[in-house]
């Protein structure tokens, strides 16, 4: 099968290729401000001294870390619609239902593992420093906010910053419960025309320009930021 | 839930077997493993390559692992249907085409955790290697690999969960594994999917959950038994994580 370069820009191809990569950006963008608020509450509700809330937290990282992805998507689109309260569940069925329940999945599934970057930054902090912030006066929560958290998010960048390319190249599992997305589009083309050449070329160059962009932003901040303390 | 769990348990755990191919989490942990496997010998050729002084070696090892690192896994899954029938001249079963992928995404992070090891070690130690005598292929071979390998082992381990989890996208091309038995549980039980997707969830956590806690009990062994110069830190390498 020969290349042609011509393909990709007849007929509906560019405008299908557009609009899979608009939804992979939108699901991307909300997955990540989901998560990383998610996560930010998770480090909050952990330096809350309550056994059970602290257990509760643990087990939703756990699940979040130890089962894949895809699984969890389907979870929430095939399983939770049934256990939903019923106005919930019809606001959900009027909009853009797949789009929503992969977004709340990828953006859950993020929030874990974000809160242990975070989390792993704060313990990078030497003790002295929550110590002089309580004792100047600062509430435990204010020291969270105003002292620690502002130097763990710099330690834990590097891996916040892997973690949003993971997420990244997660979304195009969001195709599993058909989520218009670039690489369904991409199926979508190739199942009606049989060019598989041109249009995998072209959305693996897309998500390639993405991705090493992502990781160029890693290394930039590494080599610019390098962590205030050696852990 | 447990309904399900009882009368599927088996379906999910090895598929139709005895009476039909292997599947279900047997399929998934053979797929895993042989990607795991088979991609571990290339990759140390390119994680060497990486840190390789000649740029013959390191440019492409460099250009493999970012261009696999920066797909999704899927893509490549898409690639390799189309591709390794291209170049092999005959079909190729979905299993195949699948640990073809995997091997491939796989040999990219791979290579990154041999890198780390690499360059965990001190410098001191192929200094001491070469001025002795060895070449840089005799120092890597039997100064600088054998422990760089013992430092990798939590990594390796890790790595091993995360294609576990990888793994599961490929019931698109149905290869039989756990999650394309969930979906048949799925279909035929129509309106019990959220016990039968927290079951297939509880298959993935156990296995994994308990290799990550092995993982980490390696890690510290390792961390205790090395004979460590005063004030300097363990040498572990680095964790690379990767998309579940």
């Amino acid at each position: 099968m020969e290349f042609q370069l011509s393909f990709l820009t007849s007929g509906d191809v560019p405008s299908l290729l557009l609009s899979g990569l608009v939804t992979t950006v939108r699901l991307f963008c909300g997955a990540w401000i989901l998560g990383f608020v998610v996560a930010l509450t998770l480090v909050g509700l952990r330096t809350i001294p309550f056994a059970p809330l602290t257990m509760l937290v643990t087990v939703f990282v756990a699940y979040h870390r130890n089962v894949p992805t895809v699984v969890q998507i389907m979870v929430w689109y095939f399983g939770m619609p049934s256990v939903l309260p019923e106005p919930v569940r019809l606001w959900v069925n009027r909009s853009d239902t797949e789009f929503l329940f992969a977004l709340v999945a990828l953006g859950l599934n993020v929030s874990a593992y974000m809160s242990e970057d975070i989390r792993s930054g704060l313990r990078a902090i030497p003790h002295t420093q929550l110590e002089a912030a309580r004792s100047i006066g600062l509430s435990a929560f204010a020291a969270l906010r105003y002292v620690t958290l502002p130097q763990a998010i710099r330690i834990g960048l590097p891996p916040l910053i892997n973690r949003t390319l993971i997420l990244f190249k997660d979304t195009s599992l969001a195709m599993a419960i058909g989520v218009a997305e670039l690489t369904y589009q991409v199926k979508a083309i190739e199942n009606l025309t049989f060019r598989s050449f041109e249009v995998f070329t072209a959305s693996t160059l897309l998500y390639l320009a993405a991705s090493l962009s992502l990781m160029g932003i890693g290394a930039w901040f590494a080599k610019h930021y390098p962590p205030p303390y050696r852990s | 839930m447990l309904d399900i769990l009882h009368r599927y348990w088996t379906l999910l755990l090895v598929g139709s077997w005895p009476n039909g191919p292997l599947g279900g989490f047997a399929a998934t942990l053979i797929l895993a493993g042989a990607g795991i496997l088979i991609s571990f010998p290339l990759a140390i050729g390119l994680g060497m390559a990486r840190v390789s002084p000649l740029s013959l070696f390191r440019w492409p090892a460099t250009v493999w692992v970012y261009t696999f690192r920066g797909i999704p896994l899927i893509m490549i899954i898409f690639w390799a249907y189309f591709v390794v029938p291209a170049m092999t001249g005959f079909k190729v079963p979905p299993f195949g085409t699948a640990l073809c992928a995997i091997v491939v995404y796989e040999s990219a992070f791979l290579a990154e955790i041999v890198r780390a090891g690499l360059n965990g070690l001190p410098p001191g130690q192929i200094e001491a290697a070469r001025s002795i005598g060895l070449s840089y292929g005799q120092a890597m071979r039997h100064v600088i690999l054998p422990q760089a390998l013992v430092n990798m082992i939590p990594s390796l381990v890790n790595q091993f969960v995360s294609t576990i989890k990888a793994t599961s996208i490929v019931y698109i091309i149905g290869v039989e594994e756990v999650t394309f038995a969930a979906m048949q549980v799925n279909s035929v039980e129509m309106t019990r999917a959220l016990p039968t997707f927290l079951v297939l969830a509880g298959y993935y956590f156990v296995a994994c959950a308990s290799l990550t806690y092995a993982a980490h009990r390696i890690e510290m062994y390792i961390a205790r038994r090395r004979v460590q110069p005063a004030g300097q830190k363990p040498i572990v390498a680095d964790a690379v994580e990767v998309a579940g």
